[in-house]
């Protein structure tokens, strides 16, 4: 875990630049995390970002694809287009969450 | 007299009974399991079944043979539970009344939530290898392979053991080797997850078995729907991988009725507190293994350390005093790699795979994250160990929460 400063903070991140404090993140800090990755970030963006910080919160887990569309009624197929490619990835990127993962 | 209700008597269930009768007064207690069978299946051995390693009647036995005098087996489907009043439905109407619950009815394959799955090629050249049916259909399919692209495929995450797509995939890769036709198989890896080692110290360490072995990765995969006409599989981005032959992993989900019964989120499974496994709804409801929605693997290791924390806990839980116990997500997987070796894996909620060495009495020690035939006999030894030690409950010395003990400990950068 090294410290990074992203947009005058400083902030705990890991190899990849995952922040790994969960209350280190603000919605200032996504917007540059988000740029950074060429996404500019509309309401339909913060919706999916807002579920999964929330979720994470009461779960401890970065929610799924399937579950964001699920529970959090964003289709999948609209996640890919928010966040193409990795969607899965760049959302927890950008909502300051650890990176979806298997056990080894 | 109260009554524990202990719903599916598979590897948690079952465990959860044995340990238990021994720690409630009969006079106090009755016990009851309800499971839909008497079909215990041994599921770690289906990774072997297609490849004629091992055979069905190997691995399925009578469940009462594994539930202790004074627990009553009732079979039949459970339809619902009205938590509000205490009572499990069964399908016919049947109701069975609880002082405590334990929902322990794991995750089953579902193919039907994949559009296409189930279509025309659904064991023709689609197969699953989750369940007993599905793993003897692939072997004679495998027996009758003669070439072009396998691709091993996972829906979503999570599922139950979630290492068994790469060991089946490093299996057949040997199999096919064995049979000298290798060179005529393309094997491809399908995976949701942005790749088949996700953990850092276990993807420095292994990442190369996938690339020694000629086998492709195709990452961050999710599947929308399987085009069966033209054998393809579809994903939500529009990019497409056809197959000859596709043994996938459907989605995961717990039972039905744990949804029927408000009991579940979107994948049926109960949300419960991580460290004690009570319901996060009603204080007289628990779930144990597969069932429940805790953030570490979901495997037998696991079922059986979550018990031996949750079996004291219980006893205390009912005598109105607070657990005392505290689950910390301990996971241990033995990993087939093929060619008679195997790796073996040891983690829990905080700790990732290390590498390092695992202290078994007798048997061990094991190494961590490395390939070796003591892994592989660890893992064959386990089927004996399964029916005989680790299903009537008995003492196993191991210890359930996680030890650092023969682990490495990675070199931590400095915090400034
Ligand atoms: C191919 C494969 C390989 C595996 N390899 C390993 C391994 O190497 N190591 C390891 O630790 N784990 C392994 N596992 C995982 C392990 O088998 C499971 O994690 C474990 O069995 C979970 O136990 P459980 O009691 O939660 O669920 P299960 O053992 O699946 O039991 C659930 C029970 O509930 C019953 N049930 C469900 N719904 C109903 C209903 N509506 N009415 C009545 N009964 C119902 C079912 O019949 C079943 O008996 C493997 C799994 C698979 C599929």
């Amino acid at each position: 875990m090294t410290v990074a400063t992203i947009a005058g903070t400083p902030v705990h991140v890991d190899g990849e630049g995952f922040l790994t404090e969960y209350d280190e993140w603000t919605e200032a800090l996504a917007q540059h995390l988000a740029a950074g990755i060429g996404i500019e970030l509309t309401d339909a963006h913060w919706k999916a970002l807002r579920f999964l910080r929330d979720d994470f919160r009461t779960r401890g887990e970065t929610a799924t694809l399937r579950r964001v569309s699920t529970v959090g009624g964003i289709p999948i197929k609209e996640l890919f287009a928010l966040f193409p490619g990795k969607p899965a990835k760049k959302m927890a990127y950008i909502a300051g969450l650890p990176k979806p993962h298997g056990c080894v | 007299m109260q009554r524990l209700l202990i719903l599916g008597g598979g590897t948690a269930g079952t465990m959860v009974a044995g340990k238990l009768r021994r720690r409630l007064d009969p006079a106090d207690w009755q016990i009851t399991v309800v499971d839909h069978d008497d079909d215990h299946l041994y599921q770690p051995g289906l990774l072997f079944l297609p490849f004629g390693d091992i055979q069905a009647q190997q691995i399925v036995k009578p469940r009462k043979r594994f539930l202790p005098d004074g627990v009553d087996l009732v079979i039949g489907e459970i339809a619902r539970v009205d938590a509000d009043a205490c009572t499990a439905v069964l399908a016919g109407g049947r109701e069975l009344r609880y002082d405590q619950l334990v929902i322990a009815t794991g995750v089953s394959p579902r193919p039907d939530q994949t559009p296409g799955m189930l279509g025309p090629q659904w064991r023709r050249s689609i197969f699953d290898f989750f369940t007993l049916d599905g793993a003897t259909a692939l072997k004679a399919a495998l027996k009758g392979f003669d070439g072009g692209r396998l691709v091993v495929h996972v829906t979503d995450m999570p599922i139950k053991c979630p290492v068994a797509p790469l060991e089946f995939t490093f299996l057949a890769d040997a199999y096919f080797r064995g049979r000298g036709m290798r060179n005529r198989v393309e094997i491809v890896f399908v995976t949701p997850l942005p790749g088949a080692f996700t953990k850092p110290i276990a993807a420095e360490r292994l990442g190369t078995m996938l690339d020694d072995r000629e086998i492709v990765v195709e990452p961050d995969f999710l599947v929308e729907r399987i085009d069966a006409d033209h054998k393809t599989l579809i994903s939500y981005d529009e990019r497409e991988v056809p197959f000859d032959l596709l043994v996938t992993v459907p989605l995961n989900m717990g039972a039905d009725f744990v949804a029927r019964s408000g009991l579940g989120d979107e994948l049926n499974l109960v949300p419960v507190d991580k460290h004690t496994f009570l319901s996060t709804q009603y204080d007289n409801i628990f779930a144990l293994g597969d069932a429940n929605n805790i953030p570490t693997s979901k495997a037998g290791s696991v079922a059986h350390f979550s018990v031996e924390v949750f079996a004291d806990n219980f006893v205390q839980h009912i005598a109105g005093k607070p657990m005392t116990g505290s689950f910390d997500g301990h996971a241990n997987c033995f990993i087939e790699s093929g060619n008679g070796k195997g790796l073996l894996i040891d983690f829990n909620y905080d700790t990732e795979p290390l590498t390092g060495t695992y202290p078994l009495p007798i048997v061990g020690p094991f190494g961590l994250l490395k390939e070796n035939a003591r892994n592989h006999w660890g893992k064959l030894a386990f089927r004996w160990i399964y029916w005989h030690l680790l299903l009537p409950g008995r003492r196993i010395p191991l210890p359930a929460n996680m030890s650092m003990a023969g682990k490495h400990q990675p070199v931590k950068e400095p915090q400034s």
